[in-house]
């Protein structure tokens, strides 16, 4: 396979070049062979969180194209939609162009530009004297933040608590679901074993992170032949080329996976070896109601779980390889009465309600499928089992010849992730795969170093005691075990201004950004000083609620004050969320930047072996920008924070690149893994190589190192791999990861909701926590659904985003928008023979909390409850550079402005956020609304409409014509004899 | 020169697997940064930012749902310039602007002699062909003429760009006129199929059907799943196993 | 298709302008009409300046009108270029003749057979014209056998009229071209008729299924590759509804045929000048009526690459 013809996703025989490349004697003056680009640079995309490796190509100081990068372990050569559009992302006239200092109302867009100096003495004389007085009046939240090891560690130092990435709208339920049962998780942090898998379900996945891989790994498949089964209620993208697709009604999802659970129990089709060795299905669980440790694991005097041998009628460590341990039955261990995990798995869903027959209307799929994809799961896994002949020793030191799987795998997202029961759900499906034993072994689901990791993580919050002038104990974000680890003070208020980690959300562990804006304005749990953002577009597309978002973002107090006393924001465009700013940092391109992307962060390991990467300028910015890291770093050293200044105040770190080479984490362990030491021979660890981004550079900006043959399934119980991952410090010691079937964090929520323990909820708290922290996944109807009544509000409404649009802010470029600059509302024609509406119809979307505008498409791939629309192609008149009569203002519309950023009110009146119980997760797919047609005079444009925001000064026009391009034939032609 | 050779000594052309495709827009956007630089530059845009954005591609992707006895699917569909055997679109042009290379088949416009009549537009059926109101001529796919030979590349990338950035590899590329290629073979293998074979203008690019609802269609003929009928049922089984 | 004013004024223009000229190269050629300085140089003047006007504005139709010359080299595979050589090469004899008949007053020897060539290149330029629209495949309301034939009869009807009107305002008319005009007015509105009712009726097999290759079943578009209209829609996508097209036929029977059939057979009653003015307005609301009829020959003719957007 070394054969270079071999390179890269696409090089099966019939996508290489022609045997012969030589150009045939045509004689018709084509030049075949004109000269491509000056130099090429190697880096990263950023037109999504896919982080594909690029060539970009350069011919004069421009941009003349961009192809992807035939040896970077995340695309393999390929490149998407998006990524082959960068040119117009980066020469995007929305870009700014220099610091902005806000002159009119906020929200108008009306600014005066200032310089770097004013701009930076501004934010330091702000920032410091909150530092000074209570440092979590700063909130700073960062969007779509691929630094996050920095913007955290920043925040830390800041001595905040309140800080937060885009996650806890995007997908936390994915990452918590998945982290706190196998200690990884779907998202971009595992992948289906592509190469072997024999059967693939995709739960809600439109266009997603690891974008790239996925379509990669898909074309695999097809071309093998692999069966593909989507559940989805919408039948776009990936779900279109499905062998078989599912078009479940939304929220159901887990009532069709323990509806599975259920069938696969029934018929004894689990893999019980598997559950012995590497769950926690063997560990006894204490059945004592009323006990504080009721529900708890019975553990020896050392804290050992303990197990029942079944042969020796003992108890016994859950560890101990030797014994036989029980995985049903009722046992007493030291007079008190347990069970083991699996009796309570096989008790909760062997249980009829859980049957196909009892699911299947309220899942929208026919019974006798749920029972066919039942069996050909079983026939899979067990009938079709595929064995690699290497060697492996797992972590106890027992030798295995060969390597076995059950060639199942399964992705999900967004559309798991969004719901109020997303967690569970995801729980659920990770409960699946494990019964079937498919968790990494071949052609099964596989982690990506530096997962796994334990089921939670180590880390916990940190934030508490927040001091004036005083870093916090960790990182603001990370995993809580119990009560105790929450971020609540004394009397139960929420420590973070989002109320992650309070009894609101006590797993949220990306924190909640949708609810920062809401609770800033509402001073609730406390008032902030300044809200500093990063690349989010929370005025818009990146809110639940946005009309009401706005008005909070500008409203003001009875002293005439704005509530939300001052924001800045650093974007690289005019976004709808830059006019709400009173200082405005203009962030470069991601071609004028220096970026790593870290396995202290979101790497972009591969399942076959760890890596990260490097974004560098491949091109200099014509504007006076900077990068916002290196800004930040800037603000750092000029506040003084530890960290961001050596011993005599001077600034530790001149720029990102110097940080990234420079930082050191713990020792040894920087935000680059590769090539590290002195003369850069070490990985993972060692000491700091002046020379380290060069290296890259010369690597094609990227590190990457294979695993080893028998390092590469059983990762979770792998010897050699373990031993690995505690070198790389990815784990603390070399000790198996423990799926949890049973999650016993949970269980101590629940039993401080019982009364039981040192922090214990709210009275008020105690039935949401008793029920949602519930230690075995369980499915509930999603919030709004059993809020609003569903004959008034019939249908489901979800959105997803274009693929050649996902995160990519791409209306604003030139090429991309004119693939879709409208959105159509997508509904199915059943659906709307019975509403009386006919295709190209203008309606009204109506939920409870407003309604919207917009014109309807008949398809027949829909789940015929539910509508959806393609994601934030609606706009704002006045920005991303586009013009007044822009399809994106006029007919494009926005279902953000009618999903509520609240549920309603409960019975004592209190308002949640739209977010899971469990991990605050927004919950921006539970929507209902229903559908009427508009008016005549009202066809034809969107509603509702907003003020246009002025532009900033010297911001060039959009231009009526591009001709991108001709100057690179002019000049070939030029030199051409 | 519009008149059509008797018969060229390859037939390079794509293949586009419609049961693979996921509708991605890649290859439109590779084939729109490659060419707006390349043979054709610039693939002009107008109004790129208002409200009548109308630019030059050489491959669109739409989607469509077909509906038959067997089911429903959605199908992802790209459609650029199948580079025809017999097409009109050359021998209706005035000018000899428009012709196809006796060498490899690629039919070609020389935009020095195109007047902009726009009677090759009216001529293809599949739409193969957008005209460049700027510069007043007919531009269309050149199946990268300037990379699938060009020195200045690596060999590994003297592909189509649209084949080139293909995620889920649904693009193929070779010689269609050598039944032993591999891009023939799979065709043969997959039942490749004409675009309006009635025309008569006898593309050479051809396309997959999807497999779905087809007796190529990836299947697992699974046996319905049965209870257990081990004592204690479910539970019991899970006994007798473990003590096996 | 897109009815572009520039094709719709030029094939009707031009349409009219050789059939006139073939008429007068053959009638006056033969000496059928006399030798008359004004109406000499009317009647060529006419034909060739409805000619000239058409084909400019043909050309004004192209991206890059300066290279319109270029156009006449590939007459061996394009009908364009054969429509562009005809018409060119046509303006010889017809040059020929005009400097015979109406500047030497003469109608025999060379003239009359420069007055042949003249119409024989006429005949001939509106057959490519023709057949640059029967050729094309993809529009089966175009590719047809009524195309040819209609260009032909349409031709000689509407120089046929102008002719009438031309003679019958010199107070020279017959009334055999009188008859010749009405009747060839009859057939056209038939002609035209036939070709609606056959348009009408046309069983494409191109279909969706065959643009795609999905066999069987029904398919349906969902989304096109662009939001807003592009060069392919603006130039194919013309949809016209079916209540104007049923107006504009109307139109079209009334303006172009009947009435200009009503005013010629009323100017078989009347007395000159009357005579003269009825066929006059005859030939005028013929030509408006033709204007009409091209206009629709374009919105009514659907072009395959439709199919892929579900149109």
């Amino acid at each position: 396979m070394t054969n270079n013809l071999l390179r890269g996703a696409n090089s099966a025989p019939s996508q290489r070049p022609l045997a012969d490349t030589r150009a045939p004697a045509e004689r018709d003056g084509v030049d075949t062979s004109p000269d491509v680009s000056d130099s090429i640079a190697k880096t990263t995309c950023y037109m999504c969180a896919c982080r594909c490796g690029i060539d970009v190509h350069i011919k004069d100081g421009k941009v003349r194209y961009i192809n992807g990068n035939k040896d970077h372990p995340v695309n393999r050569g390929v490149l998407c939609g998006k990524g082959s559009a960068g040119i117009m992302q980066h020469y995007s006239p929305a870009r700014l162009t220099k610091p902005l200092l806000r002159t009119g109302l906020r929200g108008s867009g009306e600014f005066r530009e200032i310089e770097w100096e004013e701009a930076l003495s501004l934010a330091t004389e702000r920032l410091s004297n909150i530092r000074q007085t209570d440092p979590k009046k700063l909130a700073f939240f960062t969007g779509r933040d691929q630094s996050q090891s920095l913007t955290g560690w920043w925040a830390s130092q800041f001595g905040t608590p309140n800080f937060a990435a885009h996650g806890g709208f995007c997908s936390v339920n994915m990452a918590a679901g998945g982290l706190y049962t196998i200690g990884g998780s779907f998202w971009e942090f595992g992948e289906p074993d592509w190469d072997n898998t024999k059967y693939f379900m995709l739960f809600g996945v439109a266009e997603d992170h690891d974008s790239n891989p996925i379509k990669i790994g898909l074309g695999k498949l097809k071309a093998r032949g692999a069966k593909v089964v989507s559940i989805n209620p919408c039948r776009t993208g990936y779900n279109a080329i499905a062998d078989d697709w599912i078009g479940i009604r939304p929220g159901t999802d887990g009532l069709f996976v323990f509806a599975l659970i259920h069938e696969l129990l029934k018929a004894g089709r689990v893999d019980l070896d598997y559950l012995l060795r590497y769950t926690n299905a063997h560990i006894l669980v204490i059945q004592e109601p009323g006990a504080a440790d009721d529900g708890l694991f019975m553990r020896d005097g050392d804290g050992n779980p303990l197990a029942w041998d079944r042969v020796a009628k003992t108890p016994v460590d859950a560890g101990d390889t030797d014994a036989k341990p029980a995985l049903t039955g009722s046992v007493l261990v030291d007079g008190r009465r347990c069970v083991p995990v699996f009796q309570l798995v096989a008790d909760r869903y062997l249980d009829e309600c859980y049957s196909p027959d009892a699911v299947a209307d309220r899942c929208g799929i026919s019974a006798d499928t749920i029972r066919r994809i039942a069996a050909e799961l079983a026939h899979v896994a067990f009938e079709r089992q595929i064995e690699l002949p290497v060697a492996w020793t797992d972590w106890a030191g027992r030798r295995h010849e060969t390597i076995k799987g059950r060639p199942v795998s399964m992705h999900a997202m967004r559309g798991i992730s969004a719901h109020s029961n997303g967690f569970h759900t995801c729980r659920a499906i990770h409960l699946l795969q494990v019964l079937l034993g498919t968790v990494d072994v071949p052609g099964g689901f596989r982690f990506k170093p530096p997962y796994p990791r334990s089921a939670p993580p180590g880390p916990k919050p940190a934030g508490k005691n927040v001091k004036p002038m005083t870093p916090l104990e960790g990182m603001p974000l990370g995993f809580v075990c119990g009560p105790e680890d929450l971020q609540i003070d004394e009397g139960s208020r929420p420590v973070r201004i989002d109320k992650a980690y309070s009894w609101d959300a006590p797993l949220a562990a990306h924190g909640l950004m949708h609810t920062v804006i809401r609770n800033a304005w509402a001073g609730d749990p406390y008032k902030i000083d300044t809200l500093f953002m990063y690349m989010s577009n929370m005025a818009w597309n990146s809110s639940m609620n946005t009309v009401e978002t706005m008005a909070m973002l500008t409203d003001i107090d009875a002293e005439g004050e704005y509530k939300i006393p001052f924001i800045i924001y650093s974007d690289a465009y005019y976004s709808e969320t830059v006019p709400f700013a009173d200082l405005v940092l203009p962030d470069t391109t991601y071609l004028e930047r220096h970026d790593c992307i870290s396995l202290l962060d979101r790497p972009i390991s591969h399942a076959d072996g760890p890596g990260d990467a490097i974004r560098h300028p491949v091109v200099e910015p014509d504007r006076d920008v900077r990068p916002f890291q290196t800004v930040l770093i800037e603000l750092g050293a000029r506040l003084g924070l530890p960290g961001f200044v050596d011993d005599d105040g001077s600034a530790k770190y001149r720029d990102y690149a110097d940080y990234i080479v420079n930082h050191e984490r713990t020792p040894g362990v920087g935000p680059l893994a590769g090539w590290r030491g002195k003369d850069g021979t070490l990985v993972g660890k060692g000491d700091v190589n002046p020379d380290q981004l060069q290296r890259y550079i010369d690597n094609g900006g990227f590190w990457h190192q294979d695993f080893a043959a028998d390092q590469r399934y059983y990762k979770m119980a792998n010897r050699s791999y373990l031993d690995f991952a505690e070198s790389m410090g990815f784990i603390p010691k070399a000790e198996p990861i423990v799926f949890q079937l049973y999650s016993e964090p949970m269980q101590r929520f629940r039993l401080a909701a019982r009364g039981h323990g040192r922090v214990l909820p709210p009275e008020a708290e105690r039935s949401r926590i008793e029920t949602y922290m519930d230690p075995l996944p369980f499915w509930y109807a999603p919030f709004e659904e059993t809020a609003v009544d569903s004959q008034a509000y019939p249908l489901h409404a979800l959105t997803q985003r274009p693929m050649h649009m996902y995160h990519s802010w791409g209306s604003q470029n030139a090429w991309l928008r004119q693939i879709t600059s409208q959105n159509r509302l997508f509904v199915h024609h059943r659906t709307a023979a019975s509403l009386g509406l006919v295709d190209n119809d203008w309606v009204w979307i109506e939920s409870i909390n407003g309604k919207v505008k917009g014109q309807i498409k008949l398809v027949d791939g829909v789940n015929a409850d539910t509508v959806w629309t393609w994601n934030a192609i609606g706009k704002r008149r006045g920005s991303w550079g586009l013009k007044d009569d822009a399809a994106e203002s006029s007919r494009g519309f926005l279902l953000n402005h009618i999903i509520g950023d609240q549920t309603s009110a409960d019975a004592s009146g209190k308002r949640y956020s739209n977010s899971d119980p469990v991990t605050g997760q927004a919950a921006w797919f539970d929507l209902r609304v229903r559908i009427v047609k508009c008016a005549a005079e009202e066809a034809g444009f969107t509603e509702p409409q907003f003020e246009r925001f002025r532009q900033p000064p010297h911001f060039e026009p959009s231009p009526d014509k591009l001709t991108f391009g001709a100057e690179f034939r002019r000049e070939r032609e030029a030199a051409r004899p | 020169m519009t008149c059509l050779p008797a018969q060229t000594d390859k037939k390079l052309g794509l293949v586009i697997d419609l049961d693979t495709c996921v509708g991605c827009q890649a290859c439109v956007t590779a084939c729109k940064e490659w060419n707006t630089g390349g043979h054709m530059a610039p693939l002009t845009d107008i109004d790129p930012y208002g409200g009548d954005a109308d630019g030059v591609w050489f491959n669109r992707v739409h989607s469509y749902e077909h509906m038959t006895e067997m089911g429903g699917r959605t199908v992802n569909f790209p459609r650029s310039c199948l580079h025809c055997e017999t097409p009109a679109c050359v021998t209706v042009c005035p000018t000899g602007a428009s012709y196809k290379r006796a060498s490899d088949g690629i039919v070609l416009v020389d935009e020095d002699k195109c007047i902009g009549c726009k009677l090759c537009s009216w001529a293809c059926p599949y739409g193969a062909r957008e005209f460049d109101t700027d510069v007043g001529v007919m531009k269309k796919c050149t199946l990268c003429v300037d990379r699938i030979y060009n020195d200045n590349l690596a060999e590994e990338d003297r592909v189509p760009a649209c084949v080139a950035a293909c995620p889920t590899s649904a693009r193929h590329f070779g010689d269609l006129g050598d039944p032993a290629s591999a891009i023939s073979q799979l065709v043969a293998e997959r039942g490749g199929v004409d675009l309006m074979p009635e025309m008569g203008y006898k593309p050479t690019n051809k396309y997959l059907p999807p497999r779905a609802h087809t007796t190529r269609a990836a299947s697992v003929p699974a046996p319905a799943l049965e209870a257990v009928r081990a004592e204690g049922g479910f539970l019991g089984w899970v006994d007798r196993m473990l003590s096996n | 298709m897109h009815p572009a004013f520039s094709v719709v004024f030029f094939t009707t223009a031009t349409g009219a302008g050789y059939g006139l000229l073939s008429l007068l190269g053959v009638l006056a050629g033969q000496g059928f009409i006399p030798p008359d300085f004004w109406l000499g140089l009317t009647g060529m003047g006419l034909a060739l300046g409805l000619i000239s006007a058409g084909l400019l504005s043909s050309a004004g139709h192209l991206g890059r009108p300066e290279r319109a010359w270029r156009s006449f080299s590939q007459w061996r595979s394009s009908w364009l270029s054969r429509e562009g050589v005809a018409s060119v090469a046509t303006f010889i004899p017809a040059g020929l003749f005009g400097i015979g008949w109406v500047v030497l007053g003469r109608t025999s020897g060379w003239v009359a057979v420069a007055g042949l060539l003249a119409a024989i290149g006429a005949v001939a330029t509106v057959c490519t014209t023709g057949m640059i629209y029967a050729s094309l495949k993809p529009i089966a309301q175009w590719h047809s056998r009524f195309t040819l034939p209609g260009y032909l009869i349409f031709s000689a009807m509407t120089g046929c009229v102008l002719l009438n009107a031309l003679l019958q305002g010199f107070a020279v008319g017959s009334n055999t071209l009188l008859a010749a005009a009405l009747l060839l007015t009859v057939l056209g509105w038939g002609w035209k008729l036939a070709t609606w009712r056959y348009n009408d009726r046309l069983e494409i097999p191109t279909t969706a299924n065959t643009a795609t290759g999905l066999a069987g079943g029904t398919v349906r578009s969902m989304e096109w590759p662009h939001t807003e209209e592009n060069y392919l829609l603006k130039e194919m996508g013309f949809r016209i509804a079916r209540k104007h097209s049923v107006r504009l036929r109307q139109i079209t029977q009334v303006l172009a045929f009947a009435l200009p059939a009503l005013l010629l057979v009323a100017a078989f009653a009347l007395p000159w000048p009357y005579a003269a003015v009825s066929s006059m307005l005859a030939a005028i609301a013929q030509l408006a009526g033709m204007l009409v009829e091209r206009w629709l020959f374009f919105a009514e003719a659907k072009h395959t690459v439709t199919l892929y957007y579900g149109r």
